[in-house]
């Protein structure tokens, strides 16, 4: 099993033995790195009944629930991570999503893929929608809604009371640090609130 | 021969006898009781991979296999538990016991009282979730087990796993919660209350005491059978499976049985009130409606659960609204709350309560994943 390219990102960040808690888990690969890498105790959230069964196979702690609606049952501060892997932009509700991860955790580490990354800018100077490996759906067909650039989720972050503690820019895996926005394909974020 | 899948073969009941007097929740005292019970599978040399089933309100010690070769029908998890299934008995050592009050074959209230030789009936004293515990605790004791690889239950038999991992954390490596609740709301009591008085008001009752009259009161126990029937299914498995049927397509403009409905609830009662004791049924939903960790809201639920250690899967499913979905979730925010290991499922399935009895790929797959981890975790 190859890791996502965020894990190691993400995994830098969260501290030995931390609480964490990873919305939208899958089928809980990131939480067994994280366990293995910094010895987290962890939790997924799931909604998926085949990514429940796997996360119960690799013994990855999962509650299935609908991540829509709220953290509903999880008190606050309770985490010392919420993260949020490439699941953002799949959500209807980016506001209450963001709001329950700092109220659930005492930090947010999120990834999102970079909309303004320039083979998506050209794609679309093209005339057409962008379709590439990271982000193989057609626009009829895609469960990708809320698809951002850095600059736009930055903005937000300005916009709602977030501070952005690390930004770590991936290209197909490689490190980026110049022009982030466009030669970017991914970027991890680590955050808490104002 | 039974065909399907391998079953657990014949098993034997076997009888263990206590004499030490069990002092009960309510202040009752049993001098001495008995406790049926069958075992699946082998207990290994250290007694690591005992598994505990407790049964929910009609079931019995009779969990898997077959009592000859002419039994038709197999316990009542056969298909959960048996060589090769989800709790693989060739790997784990599976005990199923008849509680503390039931009728087939534990002490209860149709059993005789050693003092007087003639069944105890209303003499039988009203048992409780931890009574039951405290008495499994006990014949775990006489096994030489000293903690179970896993203890698991559906319903009421879900009860007692979160009463074990309360009362013996020490001795529950893994919890098996499945369509349970921390403890019943007030519609479900109120179930249980016009099942107990249907049970009561049988003139054919005597006070409990209907066995000295030859009586049996059929007709409250067949009532409180098609009720409970009721709300173990869901308004749509029930609407596939009986619609508006009548059994002689016309309206006989009567009260006799005309719809499928009406039949299939009566052939329910009918074989539940022919095997079944009264004053059992009425014990039961009583334990039932006592359950409740947080004695009255005296702490939270969370509290209640501070001192279990044990690793848990908590199952419900989206069609059953007696013990439904959000009352399994109030079970894992208290776990979580309490950082213990979980996880929940809720399992998409028409099935309504009885779902947790019947063999769904998804079900069966969560918890044979699960055991399966079982094995692993504690080396078995």
């Amino acid at each position: 099993m190859i890791a996502r390219p965020d894990f190691a990102a993400i995994a830098q960040w969260v501290t030995p033995n931390a609480k964490v808690l990873d919305l939208g888990c899958g089928d809980g690969s990131l939480l067994k790195y994280l366990k293995e890498a910094r010895g987290t105790h962890g939790y997924g959230i799931e909604i998926d009944d085949a990514n429940i069964l796997a996360c119960v196979e690799k013994g990855v702690n999962v509650i299935q629930m609908d991540l829509e609606t709220g953290l509903s049952g999880f008190e606050p501060q309770s985490f010392d991570f919420v993260i949020l892997s490439q699941t953002l932009q799949a959500m209807r509700n980016i506001e209450l999503v963001v709001k329950e991860i700092l109220r659930v955790g005492r930090q947010g580490i999120l990834t999102i893929p970079n909309f303004g990354y320039w083979r998506r800018r050209i794609q679309i100077i093209g005339g057409r929608m962008p379709v590439s490996e990271d982000l193989p759906y057609q626009w009829y067909d895609t469960p990708n809604i809320h698809l951002c650039t850095l600059g736009d989720f930055e903005a937000f972050c300005r916009s709602h009371g977030v501070r952005i503690l690390d930004r770590h820019v991936m290209c197909d895996g490689s490190d980026v640090s110049l022009l982030p926005n466009l030669l970017g394909n991914l970027a991890v974020y680590r955050f808490e609130n104002m | 021969m039974h065909s399907q899948s391998p079953s657990a073969g014949i098993v034997t009941p076997q009888i263990a006898h206590f004499e030490a007097p069990l002092t009960l929740k309510s202040g009752a005292v049993l001098d001495t009781y008995e406790l049926v019970y069958e075992t699946y599978g082998t207990l290994n040399a250290d007694k690591t991979n005992a598994i505990l089933v407790c049964h929910a309100l009609s079931g019995n010690h009779h969990v898997a296999g077959f009592h000859s070769e002419q039994d038709k029908r197999p316990g009542w998890w056969d298909n959960m538990i048996g060589p090769g299934k989800p709790v693989d008995t060739d790997r784990f050592f599976v005990i199923g016991l008849n509680n503390l009050g039931g009728c087939h074959g534990s002490t209860g209230p149709s059993s005789p009282d050693p003092k007087t030789g003639k069944p105890y009936g209303k003499a039988f004293p009203i048992v409780t979730v931890e009574d039951w515990v405290e008495t499994q605790a006990r014949l775990a004791d006489r096994l030489g087990i000293e903690s179970f690889a896993a203890i698991m239950g559906g319903s009421l038999g879900g009860m007692q796993v979160l009463s074990w991992t309360i009362l013996h954390p020490q001795r529950v490596k893994h919890g098996l919660v499945i369509a349970s609740a921390p403890k019943l709301t007030a519609q479900n009591i109120a179930f249980n209350d016009v099942a107990r008085q249907a049970i009561l008001t049988d003139p054919d009752f005597h006070a409990g005491d209907f066995y000295a009259h030859d009586a049996v009161p059929k007709r409250g126990l067949r009532l409180a059978r098609m009720l409970g029937h009721i709300t173990y299914l869901s308004d749509d498995v029930m609407g596939e499976k009986f619609g508006r049927i009548l059994k002689n397509d016309v309206f006989q403009f009567g009260y006799g049985v005309e719809f499928e409905v009406e039949s299939y609830l009566r052939y329910q009662g009918d074989k539940f009130a022919a095997s079944f004791d009264a004053n059992t049924y009425l014990l039961m939903t009583k334990a039932l409606d006592y359950f409740d960790p947080t004695h009255h809201h005296r702490v939270s639920l969370s509290e209640a659960m501070k001192p279990a250690q044990a690793d848990f899967l908590v199952l419900s499913f989206t069609s059953d609204w007696r013990f439904a979905p959000g009352r399994s979730r109030e079970i894992v925010k208290a776990l979580l709350d309490n950082n213990l290991n979980v996880s929940y499922a809720e399992i998409t399935a028409a099935h309504g309560h009885d779902a947790f009895l019947m063999p769904d790929p998804h079900y069966h797959s969560l918890v044979r994943a699960y055991m399966c981890n079982v094995v692993r975790s504690l080396g078995l």
